[in-house]
């Protein structure tokens, strides 16, 4: 898929992540939309093996550490016909296969169960090693939030992914800079992010995490390495805006998990529809 | 003959690794404890050293079994269960078929203290909705729950292991039934000591001795907790007056608890005893001390059935 066929198919699932939570009436906005860009990227032009609706035995993989912004999630999911598109208004319902965190059991398209922050790296490291030792070709991509990163079990991963030369592992952080209590800088900073790392051997770019070229092209040098035989693996930093494309949700914490009321969402909607010019 | 249940599991695991590639064993930095290492040497390239990172261990397995493999994941009883997020979500909802180790159960551990002796192990992991735990009595019992834990468990289960070494006591050609308690001692007796791990021969041993002074005390064999078998449990309280329970871990969720709750749901239940770590933390000590202390050796067993049997 084309570069501005992404951005434009990446606004839409922005509709659908408004509108799923806005029936739900809760759930995390911010964090699902500044993440849907990087995820769009990866399901409708990066990961291999996956079709509409199929996949291939020798698959990529993708684990949402971040599990609470699984409305980006279902939302790529339905768009490539894993959820009938209906079904995302089932979100957070008694019964429903779309939990409010992700749930590999009751969906198995999901690869990880997560939501409690700091583990899905290490599921995503595991399931590297074990395609690994399968001789698969199969790539784990993982994404993780910032306030993710002041997780101990975070740092257990990062010193450990790099001892077995996972470089069909490749770890996005969605820095959108804020967390429940307030922006990750006062909450519990992180920073110097890239240092830190790279001081932990893994091969680091940076990029903005908005701007889709960017995305692919970092997506690229990632593949690039592993098919030149390196042994390292990759982390993006992708520098992110909560809430992302819809002007008034664009604030570091005032919609973290905060669900738009009907009336938001309408205008949430209406602005994202009028073209989401500000994704491009 | 005597052996660790860690021994025999080490030298299960590099047995059944021949006939299953699709076991992987990692291990946070204690594959000689473990016994994990028998299945190093013979595997290296299935085994993976974590370090001293036990989450991740954890989560990677995880993962590994999500690609297929079957993968045993190796600590202290006492460190891998601490890691109790990370069960819970990434392995155990996710109904991750892996298999979690822990050796060194028990205050039995002596020396180390506290901080090393899994105490609280067995009633952390029977939380779990459909986790399975298992605790064998001594080596021949390791090797057939390993073979049961490989061959035909699915799902996550947790297996508790000695550091100590047990006597044999699986009786010749028994045939395993897996999940159920086995009747070692008096089965008809009126007194019935159910018991598991470490304790099995020590109420044996409080069993012959009771035996010598004229009171009949059965003995059964508990190598699963959950799931609880929970019909024999009833069947034992029916014939017996007086249950006693003994486990080398604390009685708030372990055995104990499993039989308190199996009696619980029938109206003929006998009387209980709780014997087990009593709410208290472990200490280091000799082994065969501490049991006396924490009133789970033979003769402490003996005595508080004794006491009981007065009392009438």
């Amino acid at each position: 898929m084309q570069t501005q066929e992404l951005t434009r198919l990446a606004n839409e699932l922005r509709i659908d992540i408004i509108e799923m939570l806005a029936e739900a009436k809760s759930g995390h906005p911010g964090g699902s939309l500044s993440a849907i860009d990087i995820v769009t990227a990866l399901w409708f032009h990066e990961m291999r093996g996956i079709g509409q609706n199929e996949l291939a035995p020798d698959r990529d993989h993708f684990v949402l550490s971040k599990g609470h912004a699984v409305p980006a999630l279902y939302a790529a999911l339905a768009k490539k016909g894993f959820i009938p598109h209906e079904e995302l208004m089932t979100l957070r319902k008694t019964g429903s296969r779309l939990q409010g965190h992700p749930d590999r059991v009751r969906l198995p398209i999901v690869e990880a169960s997560t939501g409690s922050l700091g583990q899905g790296l290490s599921v995503a490291q595991g399931m590297a090693m074990g395609q690994k030792l399968n001789k698969k070709s199969s790539r784990i991509f993982c994404l993780i939030g910032d306030g993710e990163m002041q997780e101990g079990q975070i740092w257990e991963a990062a010193m450990s992914a790099p001892k077995f030369n996972l470089s069909n592992l490749c770890v996005i952080l969605d820095n959108n800079g804020g967390q429940i209590d307030g922006p990750v800088s006062e909450v519990m900073p992180i920073e110097p992010i890239t240092d830190k790392w790279r001081a932990f051997n893994w091969h680091v770019i940076e990029i903005n995490g908005h701007d889709m070229q960017q995305i692919l092209n970092a997506l690229k040098e990632a593949r690039d390495l592993q098919e030149k035989g390196s042994t390292k693996p990759v982390f993006i930093l992708a520098h992110t805006v909560k809430g992302k494309g819809v002007s008034f949700m664009e604030h570091p914490t005032a919609w973290h998990g905060v669900a738009p009321k009907p009336e938001e969402a309408k205008r949430a909607v209406e602005e994202l529809k009028a073209g989401g010019k500000k994704n491009v | 003959m005597s052996k660790a249940t860690r021994q025999a599991f080490g030298e299960s695991l590099a047995r059944l690794g021949a006939e299953h590639p699709e076991i992987v064993v990692m291990d946070a930095d204690l594959s000689k404890s473990t016994k994990s290492e028998l299945f190093a040497k013979k595997f290296p390239d299935r085994f993976y050293e974590m370090g001293i990172q036990e989450a991740n261990m954890i989560g990677a397995g995880a993962g590994m079994a999500f690609t297929g493999k079957l993968p045993f994941l190796c600590s202290f009883g006492a460190f891998v269960t601490g890691r109790y997020d990370t069960i819970r979500l990434s392995a155990v909802y996710a109904q991750a078929n892996v298999r979690l180790i822990g050796t060194h159960a028990g205050v039995g551990i002596g020396d180390d203290g506290h901080s090393q002796m899994g105490l609280e192990d067995v009633s952390l992991m029977r939380s779990l909705p459909t986790m399975g735990v298992f605790q064998p009595m001594d080596a021949r019992e390791t090797e057939l729950v390993m073979d049961y834990l490989v061959k035909q468990w699915k799902g996550p289960a947790y297996l508790r292991l000695t550091r100590q070494n047990l006597p044999d006591l699986y009786p010749q050609n028994a045939q395993f039934k897996p999940g159920k308690l086995m009747a070692l001692r008096n089965q008809q007796a009126k007194i019935a000591c159910i018991a598991t791990g470490a304790s099995v021969a020590e109420a044996v041993q409080a069993s012959q001795a009771l035996e010598a002074q004229g009171i009949q005390m059965g003995v059964w064999n508990a190598h699963c907790l959950k799931p609880f078998d929970d019909e024999t449990t009833q069947n034992i309280a029916k014939s017996a007056d007086l249950l006693v329970t003994v486990e080398d871990h604390s009685v708030i969720g372990g055995l104990g608890t499993c039989v308190a709750e199996a009696i619980a749901k029938v109206s003929h239940s006998s009387r209980l005893i709780k014997l087990g770590i009593q709410d208290l933390f472990g200490e280091s000590g000799e082994p065969v001390e501490l049991y006396d202390k924490f009133g789970i050796s033979a003769k402490a067993i003996a005595a508080h059935v004794l006491a009981a049997a007065r009392r009438g």
